[in-house]
């Protein structure tokens, strides 16, 4: 038992709930862009595995994984389009076209790789970067300056994120038209150019986001997402639709699973708990969501669709 | 009016052709025997959905089957049961459920269909019913082969083990592994992690990363997520021992060597039995003594060569009945 308590176990935690979240976090940072303009797109997981596999594919083919991280971005990109023509051009049902979404990423991406690659090819990963000086930092250094540039990059896009949702015009009229688009149309915001733009946004974080995966992997596989897209979406909510909000609710939901694994290692939980351990990141999680959802709302317009005039 | 019956004669005609078309597609052309396989993965995981594609693939090479049908990435297993009832309907002569959560689907569907064969695995259950068969995996003899080399290349005397979830072959492998470690080396320390997913490659990474850091310079694990824990172990240098299928295009620099299942040893005897109108009611298992279990080395790893008379003498005791 004593073992847990040691700097090099806290030092390896949480290096890894690092790792873990980064990919939490882009998508999420994306999709808060969406649901502060009032959509909500439950197709994230889709285009994750459709941005995991391009950006594999990519490197596969490429060798270079800028390329491919690009690559998982701009499927990203044009997935978002097509989210915003289903949800706010079409007016469909935003809960169900985003099922649509994910089914045809799930799918697609499979049938993709299947054609394209077949077995499973290792491919380059992204190169860990020592941050001159901080990373000889001793406990410190090792748990956070020793990771690849992305990592550096999705926790770059947190005050990014943060300034263009507090601080500019584009991020008040995100706000207005999340919250009452009525109103922001008769100041003469374009509801429907806002929200395009914030598809477009959280369709290309959750293309890097898959990219990110894949390309640290070094592999793609079916379903390789496993369903992080929708942790994605409830980290949302769980931050309370703040991007450092939800950077916590990813470092949480990533350190759980990290410490889950480290105890399991050093055979602290007996093996008969595994299973409730297991799901000790998803407990921590709805347990956090019901708090905040007692303590924050929503973007009144969420999941609604504008027409002028109605 | 006269135009118009013809035109509808034609239509008539040319659905009556593309339905009789479909229908022999459906029937066996040439008299074969068919088989299909509804498997959790995809057909070429490097792991579990892959050992028994290939093992169809050569049931189909030499002969002995003359059709495949294969619906792999059935990881629901409602989807698996429609599947399953599918091929049923469709008169294959084995259907083969490739997982051990499809064993409740297939013990609702077969008693629907007796005069089709099923076979499930893995699993040592028929549920009485005489039109199934189960096999299963002596996955526990490779394991503990495995061990013994592992145990003799650690320089550490810490191997780490990736599991999926315990139950099945897999749950049989990791204590034959931790088995054979211990025989070769009672004071080695075996730390074990089964990350409770059959499908998440990205915690079994980190699962790798952390037996890493408690010191292990071996490691091995089991099903279709361990290719993330492969990739951490060639990224650190960490040996690495495969199971289901081949691994070692994953990582050439430190795969030692493989388990892989040549599921199509008890299967030539399965289809036999089938032809001569036993549909069921056994359970088979692949072993080393009946070559169902074959370890495959890595050639571009050069394993000691005492390592090797290990294994060897370790594949010979089970041969032999020890």
């Amino acid at each position: 038992m004593s073992e847990i308590f040691t700097v090099a176990v806290l030092v390896a935690v949480t290096a890894s709930a690092i790792r873990l979240a980064v990919p939490l976090l882009l998508a999420s940072l994306g999709e808060t862009f969406g649901q502060r303009s009032g959509v909500l797109n439950l197709g994230v997981d889709g285009i994750m595995l459709i941005g995991a596999f391009t950006g594999y594919y990519a490197v596969l083919k490429s060798g270079n994984v800028w390329l491919g991280l690009l690559a998982g971005a701009m499927v990203g990109l044009a997935l978002g389009f097509a989210s915003a023509v289903i949800a706010v051009t079409l007016q469909a049902k935003q809960g169900i076209s985003g099922i649509g979404i994910y089914l045809f990423g799930l799918g697609m991406s499979d049938l993709l790789f299947q054609k394209l690659v077949g077995t499973p090819i290792p491919i380059n990963t992204f190169p860990k970067i020592n941050v001159p000086i901080l990373s000889e930092i001793p406990y410190l250094g090792p748990m956070l300056f020793r990771h690849s540039l992305i990592i550096y990059l999705a926790f770059a896009a947190i005050p990014i994120s943060m300034f263009i949702i507090n601080r500019t015009t584009f991020g008040m009229n995100i706000r207005a038209v999340g919250e009452y688009p009525e109103a922001a149309d008769t100041l003469g915001v374009s509801v429907t150019g806002v929200r395009y733009a914030t598809q477009l946004i959280g369709g290309t974080l959750a293309g890097m986001a898959g990219g990110t995966l894949a390309i640290s992997l070094g592999i793609f596989q079916q379903n390789l997402t496993n369903g992080a897209g929708f942790i994605a979406i409830a980290l949302v909510y769980f931050g309370a639709w703040r991007p450092v909000g939800i950077m916590l609710g990813a470092l949480l939901f990533g350190f759980v699973n990290a410490l889950v694994l480290e105890l399991k290692t050093l055979e602290i939980i007996p093996r008969d708990l595994s299973n409730l351990a297991a799901m000790a990141p998803a407990v921590i999680t709805i347990l956090a969501l019901a708090f905040v959802a007692r303590r924050f709302r929503a973007p009144a317009a969420l999941t609604k669709p504008f027409t002028r005039g109605q | 009016m006269k135009k118009k019956s013809m035109k509808l004669a034609v239509l008539i005609a040319v659905f009556a052709l593309v339905a009789a078309a479909c229908g022999n597609a459906d029937e066996s052309e040439d008299g074969g025997f068919r088989i299909a396989i509804i498997a959790p993965s995809a057909s070429n995981d490097l792991a579990f959905t892959q050992s028994i594609v290939d093992a169809a693939n050569l049931l189909k090479e030499s002969g002995v089957v003359s059709e495949v049908a294969i619906t792999d990435g059935t990881f629901v297993v409602d989807d698996a049961a429609v599947a399953i009832r599918d091929y049923a309907s469709d008169g294959y002569d084995l259907v083969i459920a490739h997982g051990s959560q499809y064993g409740g689907s297939l013990q609702e569907i077969a008693p629907d269909f007796p005069d089709v064969s099923f076979a499930w695995g893995t699993s040592a259950d028929t549920f009485g019913l005489p039109n199934v068969y189960s096999y299963e995996a002596a996955s526990d003899q490779g394991g503990r082969v495995m061990g013994i080399m592992a145990a003799a290349l650690s320089r550490s005397n810490v191997i780490g083990i990736v599991g999926p979830i315990e139950v099945g072959d897999a749950k049989l492998y990791v204590d034959g592994f931790k088995a054979g470690v211990l025989i070769q080396n009672p004071g080695a320390d075996v730390r074990v992690n089964y990350i409770d997913s059959f499908s998440d490659v990205a915690l079994a990474s980190e699962a790798a990363n952390s037996l890493i850091g408690a010191g292990a310079d071996v490691l091995s694990g089991t099903a279709q997520m361990v290719v993330g824990a492969v990739g951490v172990a060639k990224t650190e240098g960490v040996l690495w021992f495969g199971t289901q299928a081949n691994q070692t295009s994953l990582a050439p620099e430190i795969v030692v060597a493989s388990q892989v299942y040549r599921w199509d040893v008890i299967f030539r005897e399965i289809i036999e039995n089938v032809k001569n109108g036993k549909l069921g009611g056994e359970i088979y298992s692949i072993t080393f003594a009946n070559e169902g279990l074959v370890i495959e080395y890595n050639d571009g790893y050069s394993l000691p060569a005492d390592v090797r008379k290990l294994a060897d003498d370790a594949i010979e005791t089970f041969k032999s009945g020890g």
